[in-house]
């Protein structure tokens, strides 16, 4: 019998299709990436509302408040006590940083659904001791 | 001259195997760092200070208080505007419409509403959202983009009833 040399040829697969999709795909994470640091605590699961719409401009000056389901607040990345004097201090340092623009810092105020709302308020409240008057109550959009 | 035929026709073979490797791990690089970031959008509220600095406002706005109740577990128990009962802050929005209607003329406009919010202490704050929505406005597709419409933007808080369970 004859062996036909023909098959000792390596099969080579055709790469181009698959490359192409690969670059796609590349493409299309690369495009949807965002490096922007977000310190939002992932465990905060926002209140939906339809009137939810991202703001047309950036807040020049802003400070997020945010509250966990139990009342807890997170300042910068720290836990820290509703009642607390932490709490206290670090909002007094943030009225000093703020100075005379007090009317433009903004407050934002990032509560889990199911936070009480009179936790809610009370840290309004600490923040209206302080002298704060601009609050953004944060919502995620429902569409 | 003889022009060799053989070696010069074979064709030029890329190496694939190196950039596919490349390939890959900026694709796996990418798929990795991917997250998704939920669309947030804030509610402004104005609140004064300790000190009471505001200035009296010379067209005082007709002011509605909204009472909310909630059971033992958090949830909404009852829903009260002015008095007037209701079950669901759909039904508080309509409210709100038929006390300012969108496009009845400039005249509307002199009807400058504000909403005290007054909760139990407990009461979970996606309701207060929902009542602050009901009353902020309303999303309307107009030429086919939608639109915010703007209702009532004066929203104030009242001191929460019953507090801290401890």
């Amino acid at each position: 019998m004859r062996l036909q040399k023909e098959k000792k040829e390596e099969a080579e697969g055709d790469m181009t299709p698959m490359i192409d999709i690969v670059f796609q795909l590349i493409a299309f994470f690369m495009v949807l990436v965002n490096f922007t640091k977000v310190d939002n605590d992932a465990s905060i699961i926002l209140p939906s509302s339809e009137l939810a719409k991202p703001p047309e401009e950036k807040l020049k000056h802003s400070i997020m408040l945010q509250m966990t389901a139990d009342g807890k607040v997170i300042l910068g990345g720290e836990l820290l006590d509703l009642e607390g004097d932490d709490l206290d201090s670090r909002l007094f340092r943030e009225r000093r940083q703020a100075g005379d623009k007090l009317s433009e810092v903004a407050i934002i105020i990032r509560a889990h659904r199911d936070a009480a709302t009179g936790k809610v308020q009370r840290l309004i409240t600490r923040c209206q001791e302080k002298g704060f008057v601009r609050y953004q109550l944060r919502a995620k959009e429902k569409l | 001259m003889k022009v060799r035929k053989g070696a010069k026709s074979d064709k030029i073979e890329l190496q694939m195997t190196p950039m596919i490797d490349i390939v890959f791990q900026l694709l796996v690089f990418f798929i990795m760092t991917f997250n998704i970031v939920e669309v947030e959008g804030d509610f402004g509220i104005q609140l004064p200070g300790a000190p009471a600095q505001h200035t009296e406002i010379e067209v005082a706005p007709v002011k509605l208080s909204l009472r909310m109740t909630a059971n033992d577990d958090g949830t909404l128990k009852s829903l009260t505007l002015d008095g007037t009962k209701m079950n669901s802050f759909e039904q508080l929005h309509q409210l709100i419409l038929k006390k300012k209607p969108i496009g009845a003329g400039p005249a509307s406009d002199d009807l400058d509403f504000e909403v005290e919010i007054q909760s139990d202490y407990k009461l979970k704050y996606e309701n207060v959202i929902q009542a602050i929505t009901a009353v902020r406005g309303k999303r309307q597709k107009v030429a086919g983009k939608d639109e915010i419409i703007t209702l009532i933007d004066k929203i104030r808080f009242a001191q929460p009833v019953g507090g801290p369970e401890n």
